[in-house]
């Protein structure tokens, strides 16, 4: 029984009525002819490609939502926008991502596999957070300590420092302070949000 | 003439040669450009993936600096930086609520009039006009050039001309002698962020553009943006693992391009910092 | 003095569930001048007519107000009925108790005031109504039908069969439309052109139908009945009462490389040509775009050759006018061109074809004589892929309906294509399958279950070319969006079809309205799918909404019918319903000042100049009159008039005031 796939129980207040609210993207005006998913360069990476994650939201119900939110796909999704730029129904699917990933982030439902991405994300917003510039090393060096990928690139490196690609030390901004209190104020609203 | 400048962290990190590419022309052709100062990070892919205020925020503080420097026009080669910076330009000033949200997070108002200039726009108004009479060695090479996606989408935000075959590059090639030619991969993704994460996918992504060029006789890839640039030139050796075949298919910024056309040295366009050497037959 | 009775309907319960009916009838006796006040179950029904005939007799009545529904669907019901007790019908009133107040109002007390102050309105109205007569205009019993596709053919034949005159304006050399063009049509496979030749030749050697091809319609004045057409017939070069369509000169003109519109560009055709072998009339044009002789002065190769001596060179563009009394739009439509789909390449592929290129294709008497050839090298194509709603069903570009009739051609195409190439692959990208119609969901079946054609739920997001190859990027939906990849060697759109170019400047020409995209829009959604807005003016075809060939008939038909039943009488009656400039004794005449303002305002030129003269004929003054056969009665001279001389009548200013004094006063 577990496999019948049952329309009862919409929720009220999904991720359906949230993304229409806080992006004002209409999921509901997405009428699955598939042409994202077609054109999706990442779509053979994901568990569900772009339609087929619209059609998932359009169900609007919380067991959908939950399998939404630990899904792979917007992890792999490049912001391309081959997708948006290609649907019939103007539907802004990147904009969706964005959302999707920023929720699954936050409420700690991020899909297992998303990992080396999100810590890579996470590497290089410390490194602007530190220097207000990205310090390439810096990130590729955080970016190891957090995934353990310690021999990863490392053939490339030589190179990249030979051909003057690589600096040793960051170029910071003189402004760190205000820029820090900045990431901070983001930080602060987001807790006030979950709250 | 007296343009704004937001050169981005590629452009000071991985992608120097870009940045020593659009200054040797600019001087060559007397175009003068002023860094916005104190510029930060845009926050690229990392912030509107994880954190859209600061997505909004970061973009927004080079906004503010350049209007704070009287800057009426900002170039941005970055492709990825334009993209955001238009991007956030266009979604907060079409939104009063966001502006207000957005200056309390900077602790001063948003100012974000500055018109945002694309390597292209810039190319096609202030530096098209003035090639003709300054080509000393054209190029006559069949080159593929590549818009990639942050230059072109979405379409409409950018008021990008034919986004799903555009002309820009490939007008300014043939204005350098290159036959420009025509192929299937112009908009396609390279992979872009995640070079490092994914190296895989960049790999896959990449050979496919790699592979229509070469197949369609390209002896050059023209680009605009140092994402593309690393992954289709740094990445060339994984490409080329993965794609179990090997390309022999230089890939050089637009800028890089146009410098070699008036005569500019190699090395001072950066050209010796590729892994894959450019040895055109000029 | 007035003796005004009143009639509450209670509509069954539509006006009684939230309007207490009898409050209102008790209140409305007590108006002054009413003299009786009921209310009843259905006043619509033959006891409620009864009624209202009764009162009228018994109580002598001098106006009636039905306090029921719209005036659109029961007023004539309501007039008749008092006409029949001997009241003048435009004594009669109606108050809109339904749509304006119990259908959009809650139960209470507010509700029934409001239905009584709605009553009070109509009574100080009805109580300032004159009597009014109908208008009678004479008819020309002639129609012009624009247009010679399968619409215009078919209501001109229905017509001219009924016995009156038709005059039929094309604007391409030959009628025939786009039905010539086609190979076959679904769901009977039958040969277009052997349906259609029959009916061309019939238009042409009918004694009650007049011919105008190669011509426009350029002006229509006039009302129902009494229209006036201007139509240029643009000069064929040709004389065509010598010619003897022996087509020698089409044989021997230079010009041999210019896209033929009849084959959508798959082949040529010469600067004087005929534009397929079955036109009517068979006899040629000279385009003069391309004509060597127009364009450098020199050639004149088929006035050498024409053993007729048929060549005019010097023959002028001709101007005609012609009186009908009723007009049929059958303009059709057109498509969206391949170079409308950027993800598609810009129309850049020779192999990527309209649905209406893939028709020429396979028609015998298409550039390939029927055989399904590649445009780019003459190969048979081994992989075929058909995209449908390109274009249609499409926001993004503009374009939200559904186009209606590429479900059913693409499945024709395909079965055309398998029948021809028995070894070939056939895909169809679609997102939904509309076979809505007789036989044709059958149809579709037969193309997947016996042709075997492969249906794939999903839509085509790039194609691009690669060694000849059309490499067709889509999706099936229906295997949890799994990429589809297919190698095709050509692929047919099935483009957006759209409004004729001018379509918009054509209805503005005929005062007609349009929507959107252009489309002529019809009286009544429903109800009145044959007319137009504008009396006297009918529509057929695609030019209203796509649609297929049994449709565009069948409405053509009903067109043709409604006409016949206008031309039916010699002389019709209007609602009096029109502007009158007032008229009063000496030594004023009328209050009008001659400013003449009205006159540029009128959108119907009926406003007229009239002297008004002396016994001994000397012009007093110079006022304005109105045109009782061209006015409309829309009312914009009355709002223009700086004096207030013109009164729409019915609806004075006089009785509109009062209707308004009648709630002001009562609050």
């Amino acid at each position: 029984m577990e496999n019948i796939h049952s329309h009862l129980g919409h929720s009220a207040n999904g991720l359906l009525q949230e993304i229409r609210q806080q992006t004002a993207v209409n999921i509901q005006a997405c009428y699955q002819c598939g042409k994202c998913s077609a054109g999706c360069p990442l779509a053979g990476e994901m568990d569900f490609p772009p339609s087929l994650l619209m059609r998932m939201i359009q169900v609007n119900k919380p067991e959908t939502d939950e399998k939404v939110l630990g899904a792979y796909s917007m992890w792999v999704c490049l912001t391309c926008n081959t997708c948006s730029s290609r649907c019939p129904m103007e539907i802004d699917i990147p904009r969706v991502m964005d959302h999707l990933r920023e929720k699954s982030f936050t409420l700690g439902k991020t899909n297992k596999k998303a990992s080396p991405i999100i810590d890579f994300h996470k590497a290089f917003l410390k490194s602007i957070e530190v220097n207000g510039r990205l310090h390439e090393l810096g990130l590729i060096v955080y970016y190891k300590m957090l995934t353990f990928r310690l021999m990863q690139d490392v053939m490339l490196a030589p190179g990249m420092l030979l051909r003057g690609k690589l600096h040793l030390f960051p170029e910071r901004i003189r402004q760190r302070k205000q820029l820090a209190a900045i990431f901070k104020r983001t930080y602060k609203r987001r807790k006030e949000q979950e709250v | 003439m007296n343009i704004g400048f937001y050169p981005g962290c590629s452009m000071q990190g991985s992608s120097p040669e870009y940045n020593e590419s659009v200054q040797a022309i600019c001087s060559a052709l007397g175009i003068s450009l002023i860094e916005v100062s104190d510029w930060n990070c845009c926050g690229a892919t990392a912030a509107h993936n994880l954190n859209r205020e600061l997505s909004l925020a970061l973009p927004a503080r080079i906004l503010a600096h350049a209007a704070a420097d009287g800057l009426e026009e900002v170039l941005v080669p970055c492709a990825a930086c334009y993209n955001r910076l238009k991007m956030v330009q266009h979604e907060i000033g079409a939104d009063r609520k966001l502006q207000d949200s957005i200056s309390e997070i900077l602790d001063e108002p948003y100012q974000g009039n500055a018109r945002i200039l694309s390597i292209l726009d810039f190319l096609e108004r202030d530096v098209e006009p003035l090639l003709a009479e300054k080509i000393m060695k054209p190029l006559k090479q069949k080159i593929a050039c590549y818009y990639g996606c942050l230059l072109v989408r979405p379409q409409n935000i950018l008021d990008a001309k034919r986004h799903e075959d555009p002309q820009s590059m490939d007008h300014i090639m043939q204005l350098l002698g290159a036959e420009a030619i025509d192929w299937a991969f112009k908009t396609e993704c390279c992979g872009a962020g995640l070079s490092v994460s994914k190296t895989g996918v960049v790999a896959e992504l990449s050979g496919r553009i790699l592979d229509d060029a070469a197949h369609r006789g390209a002896k050059a890839i023209i680009v605009a943006c140092p994402m593309c640039h690393s992954n289709l030139d740094m990445r060339r050796k994984a490409i080329e693992q993965h794609r179990n075949k090997d390309f022999d298919l230089p890939v050089m910024y637009i800028t890089q391009a146009i410098g070699l056309a008036l005569g500019i040295d190699p090395v001072k366009l950066g050209l010796k910092r590729h892994f894959v050497p450019v040895n055109l037959e000029l | 003095m007035a003796r005004i009775g009143v009639f509450v309907c209670h509509c069954g319960e539509n006006i009684s569930a939230t309007v207490e009916c009898d409050k209102v009838a008790q209140a409305a006796a007590g108006f002054p001048g009413v003299v009786h006040s009921i209310d009843y179950k259905y006043m619509c029904s033959d006891p409620g007519q009864n009624m209202i005939r009764e009162a009228i007799r018994e109580k002598n009545l001098t106006g009636v107000v039905v306090a029921s529904c719209s005036p659109r669907m029961h007023e004539p019901t309501f007039r008749q009925a008092c006409s029949e007790a001997g009241l003048n019908p435009f004594l009669c009133e109606m108050a809109n108790l339904r749509e304006h107040c119990s259908w959009v109002h809650e139960k209470g007390e507010a509700t029934t005031k409001k239905a009584i102050d709605l009553v009070r309105m109509m009574v100080e109205k009805v109580k300032r109504n004159q009597p009014l007569y109908p208008i009678r205009v004479p008819v020309t019993k002639t129609a012009l039908v624009v247009g010679g596709g399968i619409a215009g053919i078919q209501a001109a034949l229905d017509i001219a069969n009924g016995g009156n005159k038709v005059i039929m304006v094309e604007r391409e050399p030959s009628i025939g439309g786009h039905m010539s063009q086609l190979s076959e049509t679904f769901p009977t496979l039958d040969c277009s052109q052997c349906i259609l030749t029959p009916r061309m030749v019939e238009v042409a050697q009918h004694p009650n139908i007049t011919l105008y091809t190669y011509a426009e319609l350029i002006g229509l004045d006039g009302f129902i009945g009494n229209f006036k057409a201007k139509i240029r017939k643009k000069a064929k070069s040709v004389d065509e009462k010598i010619c003897t369509g022996c087509a020698l000169c089409t044989t021997k003109c230079p010009q041999k490389k210019i896209p033929s519109e009849f084959n959508e560009g798959l082949g040529k055709r010469t600067a004087i040509y005929v534009p397929f072998p079955q036109a009517v009339p068979n006899k040629p044009v000279i385009d003069k775009d391309h004509c060597t002789y127009y364009k450098t002065g020199k050639c004149k190769i088929c006035e050498k050759v024409c053993p007729a001596q048929a060549i005019r060179f010097d023959q002028p563009d001709e101007i005609v006018e012609v009186a009908v009394g009723a007009v049929v739009i059958a303009t059709g439509f057109t498509i969206h061109q391949t170079g409308f789909f950027p993800e598609y390449g810009y129309g850049r592929y020779p192999d990527v074809l309209t649905g209406l290129q893939f028709e020429r294709l396979a028609s015998a008497s298409g550039p390939t004589l029927g055989e399904i050839r590649r445009p780019s090298d003459g190969k048979i194509p081994e992989t075929i892929v058909f995209i449908s709603c390109a274009g249609s069903r499409d926001p993004a570009k503009g374009i939200e309906y559904c186009s209606k009739i590429c479900c059913m051609y693409i499945a024709k195409h395909a079965m055309l294509y398998q029948h021809k190439v028995h070894h070939g692959k056939s895909y169809v990208f679609y997102m939904d399958i509309r076979a809505g119609g007789k036989m044709y969901e059958e149809f579709v079946r037969r193309a997947i279950t016996e042709d075997q054609v492969n249906y794939v739920r999903g839509r085509v997001s790039k194609i691009y070319e690669r060694d000849g190859k059309l490499i067709v990027k889509g999706v099936d939906t229906l295997m949890g969006a799994e990429a589809v990849e297919i190698e095709a060697d050509m692929v047919v759109l099935a483009t957006a079809g759209i409004a004729n170019p001018g379509a918009e400047e054509l209805a503005q020409t005929l005062h007609v309205s349009y929507d959107g995209h252009h489309f002529f829009s019809e009286a009544h959604p429903k109800l009145r799918p044959v007319e137009t807005n504008t009396a006297g003016i009918f529509l057929a075809g695609a030019c209203q909404a796509l649609k297929d060939i049994p449709e565009s008939v069948a409405q053509a038909s009903g067109a043709a019918g409604k006409v016949n039943i206008l031309f039916s009488k010699s002389e019709l009656t209007r609602e009096p319903l029109i502007a009158v400039v007032n008229r009063s004794a000496p030594p004023e005449y009328s209050t009008c000042v001659g400013c003449f303002l009205c006159q540029p305002a009128c959108p119907y030129q009926a406003i007229e100049k009239e002297e008004i003269k002396d016994r001994s004929g000397k012009v007093i003054k110079t006022v304005a009159r109105v045109n009782p056969g061209l006015c409309q009665g829309c009312g914009t001279c009355v709002a223009f008039c700086r004096s207030k001389s013109i009164d729409i009548q019915g609806y004075t200013h006089e009785q509109v005031l009062a209707e308004v004094m009648a709630v002001l006063e009562n609050d």
